[in-house]
């Protein structure tokens, strides 16, 4: 019988042990670093409008994001790999912005939350930036106007499945643009009371 | 608590060679009674202020609004800029509204931060949005916009997308972070 089958309730402790450890290393050899990166992103709230209120309902206890491992949201760039930009971006905050994203930690990645951080939204003004992507690269864009926490949800987990397939490529050579959108994967019925034909 | 028309006349007797063209404010169409403006010429607004504020009878301690309006392309407006003071009085609870008109090309008035300090920013915001100059303001700066931003935003004929600030803003690498 290989080692690994074991029957764990005919095992003493020593053998435990000695096992599990031994299931552990391989299970890092074939997952890498990136399993626990993924499982353990720590979100910068960036965030300026209504989107941040999403945010927040995000983090709080109904849809708990610690349920994927980004639950402690820094408020110090330094302490934190992942941006969410939540809100539209007035031209004079966009320094702010891009010297927060400057002083992340790498790897990092970027959630660009909402209809105004990823284009302007309804402020085609002369004051607001037409899309935070002219100057920081976007790796996920969350639709909604603001995005319900479960498609915000769904972002970060886009952002997992980038983690998982790129890992730890620094953001300097990631190119700019747009790499995953996050959408719900399956048809999403419209009810019989708007107009559709969902019961 | 004095009635604008008791507060128009002081100003007429302090003031015999002022018109000031009392009118009541417009509501929703319908006029309201209670509510005037008075007009002041640039040249007089710190003296007429200063009374304002000073006399017995009137007592405007605060200024509560200054703000700004384009009449580009208003019917029958004889004036570009129209410079709107909210004035009111905590000692006698009246309110009173101060419209000075100034015009292009370079509009013009006289600062009152040396009256009410409070002026200070919102003449700033007035100087950033519609470019009317404050003369003897202490520290007339851009409050909104950013350094470098060369227009003046609320003016009726600045367009509503800029004129190309916002594609040609800078992008902060790290060497310049």
């Amino acid at each position: 019988m290989p080692k690994h089958e074991y029957d764990p309730h005919s095992m003493s402790g020593d053998d435990i042990l000695t096992t599990r450890l031994d299931e552990l290393v391989k299970f890092f050899r074939e997952k890498g670093v990136n399993w626990a990166r993924k499982n353990s992103l720590w979100p910068m709230p960036f965030a300026t409008a209504c989107c941040g209120i999403e945010l927040m309902a995000t983090g709080a206890s109904r849809y708990d994001v610690a349920r994927f491992g980004a639950e402690v949201m820094r408020f110090s760039p330094r302490q934190c790999d992942l941006l969410i930009c939540a809100g539209r971006v007035a031209i004079k905050m966009m320094p702010v912005l891009q010297r927060t994203y400057i002083q992340m930690t790498e790897p990092k990645w970027v959630i660009s939350m909402g209809a105004c951080a990823s284009t302007g939204g309804v402020f085609d003004t002369y004051a607001v930036v037409q899309g935070i992507d002219q100057f920081l690269p976007v790796d996920v864009y969350v639709p909604g106007c603001p995005p319900r926490p479960e498609t915000l949800i769904e972002g970060i987990m886009a952002i997992q499945r980038i983690v998982e397939k790129d890992g730890i490529i620094p953001s300097a050579k990631r190119g700019k643009g747009m790499r995953l959108v996050a959408q719900p994967t399956y048809q999403v019925g419209v009810p019989e009371a708007v107009g559709g034909n969902h019961k | 608590m004095a009635s604008h028309e008791e507060i128009i006349t002081t100003l007429r007797g302090r003031f015999p060679d002022l018109k000031f063209d009392a009118r009541p404010l417009l509501a929703g169409g319908a006029t309201t009674a209670d509510q005037h403006y008075i007009r002041v010429e640039p040249g007089r607004l710190v003296e007429v202020m200063t009374f304002l504020r000073d006399d017995d009878r009137t007592k405007f301690e605060q200024l509560i609004d200054l703000t700004c309006v384009d009449y580009l392309n208003f019917p029958d407006a004889a004036d570009r800029y129209g410079l709107v003071y909210s004035l009111l009085s905590i000692t006698h609870g009246h309110r009173l509204w101060v419209k000075c008109f100034v015009n292009d090309p370079s509009p013009k008035v006289p600062s009152v931060v040396s009256i009410w300090q409070g002026a200070d920013w919102m003449e700033r915001e007035v100087f950033d949005m519609f470019g009317v100059v404050f003369e003897g303001h202490p520290d007339l700066r851009r409050i909104l916009t950013w350094d470098g931003f060369a227009a003046n935003p609320l003016r009726k004929d600045y367009p509503l997308r800029g004129r190309g600030e916002r594609e040609n803003y800078q992008v902060v690498e790290r060497d310049s972070a």
